[in-house]
């Protein structure tokens, strides 16, 4: 039974430059310059789980990112990693989504890429974590979902046994397709694209559609389709005492343990 | 007068500690803007914890019990609470952001078409604005940022909070509510259907009654194992923890990790071990007492979170620590 996958990536700045994030002062938005950007790590793992499920029982995974022109990078890296398609949703009408809009966005992308059984994503981002986008995106498809998925298997035909990550211990879920997934870290490891694999992609092409492409209604989408807004950004404000004592490890430990004892930590 | 609302979560029939600490805030918006504060919950054979959550704050609550109810079940539990979020019209609610919380107001929030907001730090009123307003804070890339978010139009307003972040009120056994009963008609067929549930007991001290955390990070590859960190938390008697990076080497569990992707804490000291201290780490610890923090790099950003800093390599400083408590007799402070 040949399986109709579609995987949602997020490209994201790599977290360890996230520090290098700073705040204009004065037009309050946030500078990423020269952070470089990569695969958000769980959604390489959704990719992964995509390409083994195919390897399986045959198919085609097409991977979707919404994001600006050169999101294309990361849709390059998936179909090195040997993804069918490629879309790219990249329209200004897209811009300053929130959760909600994201899903409704991806939802028609969805929709208009045709039939499909099985959606994958990360569970969550790197960059903002809400986790929401896949639950959400599944409820606008009105399909089932499961997040927090580190196992998945073929129960019958159309319906699998899912194993789901709680905070400590898991759940065992029926789901039957189509459906949506979200992944954990314990899944899979993700393949590295090899040099076959990216000399491929070279030849595949990748689809880039605007908002009416997929005749996305401009209330749902960007800005305007996002019932949340951002009202202010500032430095997170720590205010700790600061005192770092340095030279031999026996003399600072004392003087560390004195001062802990002072402010009655011990 | 539209309500507040703090959808509670149980496992088992054992109610989420996060439920309660969410209550604590909600008394303080409900009182805020003069409205009841009530509390939402769905399982089977659970009219007991309704108590809990009437001492806690709640002055309703909203009890849906069914046999299917008893483990949690995306679809009807969304269905059940986007409908009587519906019929109510309830201004704010509240949720944990546990891994089922999270799965479900997510679900809610594409029902009802409302802003939700994920893993908030601070929550308030906003009365200048103009209707009053709830404010969420939520900390941004990697928590070096701290954004604030509102949802003006749609209604209700949604977030979610992790545990330990709120702070629960001292219970009343005294008070008395209001149990209004949910109509539970689960007649589709489920789509996914929760088939087992395993909580598995923890190991060691729990990281959320541990009053001393002891964390470790990158740093504890230069000696390989996590021995150091587990020996300086047996002194305390307090628990371990680590980074991402300490998780994905294996040394912890998930469970166990600490940041604004894992756990947030807040110990009466907090001990970080060979971690430069990144925000996304930082800020599942910033709300402890006291933080101690021992890395061999002067400039780590870690120093600048911490009370107290030593500089220097672990495997001088630790086992220097541990002997100089033994020796004193040091025990965290009850």
């Amino acid at each position: 039974m040949p399986l109709k996958i579609i995987v949602c990536i997020k490209q994201v700045p790599h977290p360890e430059h996230f520090s290098k994030i700073s705040l204009d002062p004065v037009r309050q938005t946030i500078t990423r310059e020269g952070i470089p950007a990569i695969i958000n790590s769980l959604d390489k793992n959704a990719i992964e789980e995509g390409l083994r499920l195919r390897e399986k029982f045959s198919g085609k995974v097409t991977v979707i990112s919404m994001g600006p022109p050169q999101a294309k990078d990361a849709l390059e890296e998936a179909l090195a990693m040997g993804v069918d398609n490629a879309i790219l949703l990249c329209d200004r009408a897209f811009a300053g989504a929130d959760t909600l809009a994201t899903a409704y966005s991806l939802a028609y992308c969805i929709k208009k890429s045709g039939q499909f059984d099985l959606v994958l994503c990360g569970n969550s981002t790197v960059d903002s974590g809400t986790g929401q986008v896949g639950p959400q995106l599944a409820e606008l498809l009105n399909i089932a979902h499961a997040s927090f998925v580190k196992q998945v298997a073929f129960e019958q035909k159309r319906s699998l046994i899912v194993t789901r990550a709680l905070e400590r211990g898991y759940m065992k879920l029926r789901v039957k397709l189509p459906a949506l997934l979200s992944v954990v870290k314990e899944i899979n490891q993700p393949r590295l694209p090899t040099i076959w694999g990216i000399l491929e992609a070279k030849n595949k092409e990748i689809t880039v559609w605007g908002a009416a492409d997929v005749g996305a209604i401009a209330e749902n989408i960007g800005l305007s389709g996002s019932p949340t807004q951002v009202i202010g950004v500032c430095k997170s404000e720590i205010r700790r005492e600061n005192e770092i004592f340095e030279g031999p490890p026996e003399e600072i430990v004392k003087k560390a343990l004195a001062r802990l004892s002072k402010l009655q930590a011990i | 007068m539209n309500e507040v609302w703090v959808i509670a979560e149980q496992r088992l029939g054992k109610l989420m500690n996060v439920s309660l600490e969410l209550l604590g805030k909600g008394i303080e918006l409900a009182e805020k803007l003069e409205v009841k504060l009530a509390a939402v919950i769905l399982g089977d054979g659970i009219q007991a914890l309704t108590r809990e959550l009437v001492y806690y704050g709640a002055d309703k609550v909203y009890l849906g019990e069914d046999a299917r109810l008893r483990l949690y079940q995306s679809e009807p539990y969304a269905s059940l609470i986007a409908r009587l979020v519906e019929t109510e019209q309830p201004q704010i609610v509240l949720v944990g952001a546990t891994s089922i919380g999270q799965d479900m107001a997510s679900r809610v929030a594409a029902k009802v078409k409302t802003g939700l907001t994920a893993h908030c730090v601070d929550l308030y009123i906003d009365e200048d604005s103009r209707k009053p307003q709830l404010v969420e804070v939520v900390p941004g890339w990697g928590g070096s940022l701290m954004v604030k978010i509102t949802c003006p139009e749609k209604r209700p307003q949604m977030a979610t909070v992790s545990r330990g972040v709120m702070a629960k009120c001292t219970p009343n056994e005294q008070r008395k509510s209001e149990i209004i009963r949910i109509e539970v008609d689960i007649s589709a067929e489920l789509k996914v259907e929760t088939l087992e549930m395993v909580e598995e007991e923890p190991s060691g001290v729990v990281l959320e009654n541990a009053e001393v955390i002891v964390a470790g990070g990158w740093g504890l590859s230069s000696v390989g194992d996590f021995k150091p960190i587990e020996e300086l938390a047996k002194v305390f008697g307090g628990a371990v923890a680590g980074t991402r990076p300490a998780m994905d080497s294996g040394w912890i569990p998930e469970s166990c990790m600490i940041g604004q992707s894992g756990r947030t804490v807040s110990p009466k000291l907090f001990i970080s071990v060979g971690a430069s201290g990144a925000p996304q780490f930082a800020s599942g610890f910033t709300k402890s007492k006291v933080i101690l923090a021992i890395d061999k790099n002067r400039n780590a950003p870690i120093f600048e979170v911490a009370d107290i800093g030593l500089v220097g390599d672990l495997r001088d400083i630790v086992p220097r620590l541990i002997e100089e408590l033994k020796t004193q007799q040091f025990r965290a402070c009850p």
